[in-house]
């Protein structure tokens, strides 16, 4: 899972206090850098679907990336790069991700994270 | 020169997905592709151009299996990019679906989930190859190769699960293509997604042994 996908997902533990249920703290990383194409185009229409703060806070923890505070507002084409490289190069292989809300643990297995839930969760 | 106008105005086939890595022990645990995955890929060609003018970023596929399906949407929109995203409830599909955009080159993340997981973003290409085959009741919710058949009554009790979740999962302009037999009575869903001020349409058909496949296709009413 790369980290644009990580920025997307929420918890959906059915008692999940409202509010707390994003973004999911990734605990335990190991990473992996895919060589994905670039492609400026796909990354300006991606940027309206980011939640940039998450991105950026996620890149630093991780030890990624050091983004800007805010999202250009009009990025130039090494902007577009970085992004590139934080969200669509950037592959968590192994971790855990964890709810704040519910403290609800989603392990990640060979790059797959597992959404699913028990019975009592839905 | 009479040939080259014949070739010109014959669509040419997509390629099928490289799906050399997969083989037959592979295909205890997953859903070898088979008239129902193809009768997919050749509704998608056919509505390539539908799904471009959408302008999708993002697109989903429930129950993915080899990753086939996903893997030959992403190199149909290409060069046009867009976020690819599977889900299946069997690991085993999870694995081969990664296999499958790796060995062609497609990127795609595979998430272990039923149905859709919770997402912040609106889908924008919706696609489900569902277990649409009536089997008893008992046999739905397996986590094995079973769940990619096995729809229980009418071969419904899936679909019927993920209906009510098709307006809320999907953006304003978003798409989702669905394959189903002529069991599942396509004209009830109708109605069920009418409900939800969906318009439905029967994009292609082909009777395949004794199955009878529809693909539909269902957007939001203008
Ligand atoms: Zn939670």
């Amino acid at each position: 899972m790369r980290l644009i996908t990580h920025n997307m997902l929420q918890c959906h533990v059915k008692a999940c206090p409202p509010g707390q249920s994003y973004p999911l703290q990734i605990r335990n990383a190991e990473l992996e850098a895919l060589d994905a194409e670039f492609n400026a185009d796909f990354v300006r229409r991606l940027i309206p679907k980011l939640d940039w703060k998450v991105l950026r806070s996620t890149a630093f923890e991780l030890g990624v990336a050091q983004l800007p505070e805010e999202c250009p507002a009009e990025p130039t084409e090494d902007d577009l790069q970085m992004i590139h490289k934080v969200a669509l190069q950037t592959r968590v292989k192994e971790a855990e991700m964890v709810c704040s809300g519910c403290g609800h643990v989603y392990p990640i297995k060979d790059g797959v994270p597992n959404m699913l839930l028990q019975d009592h969760e839905i | 020169m009479a040939q080259t106008n014949a070739a010109a105005s014959e669509p040419t086939q997509h390629p099928t997905p490289d799906l050399s890595h997969l083989k037959h022990v592979d295909y205890r645990n997953i859903y070898e592709p088979a008239e129902d995955t193809f009768l997919f890929l050749d509704t998608l060609q056919k509505e390539r151009e539908y799904i471009n003018n959408l302008d999708p970023v993002i697109c989903l596929e429930i129950g993915s299996g080899s990753g086939c399906v996903s893997v030959f949407l992403a190199s149909l929109l290409a060069p046009y990019h867009a976020l690819f995203l599977t889900t299946d409830i069997n690991p085993a599909a999870n694995r081969a679906t990664l296999q499958t955009a790796t060995a062609n080159r497609i990127a795609i993340d595979a998430l272990r989930a039923d149905l859709l997981p919770a997402l912040r973003s609106r889908i924008d290409a919706l696609l489900f190859n569902p277990p649409y085959v009536p089997t008893p009741s008992a046999e739905v919710g397996s986590h094995s190769i079973v769940a990619a058949w096995a729809g229980g009554i009418d071969g419904r009790e899936v679909i019927d699960r993920l209906l009510p979740l098709v307006s809320d999962a999907l953006s304003e302009r978003g798409v989702f293509y669905m394959v189903v037999v002529n069991e599942n009575r396509p004209e009830e869903l109708r109605e069920v997604m009418n409900g939800f001020a969906f318009d439905m349409e029967v994009v292609m058909g082909k009777r395949a042994g004794n199955e009878r496949l529809k693909i539909l296709r269902l957007s939001r009413m203008l």
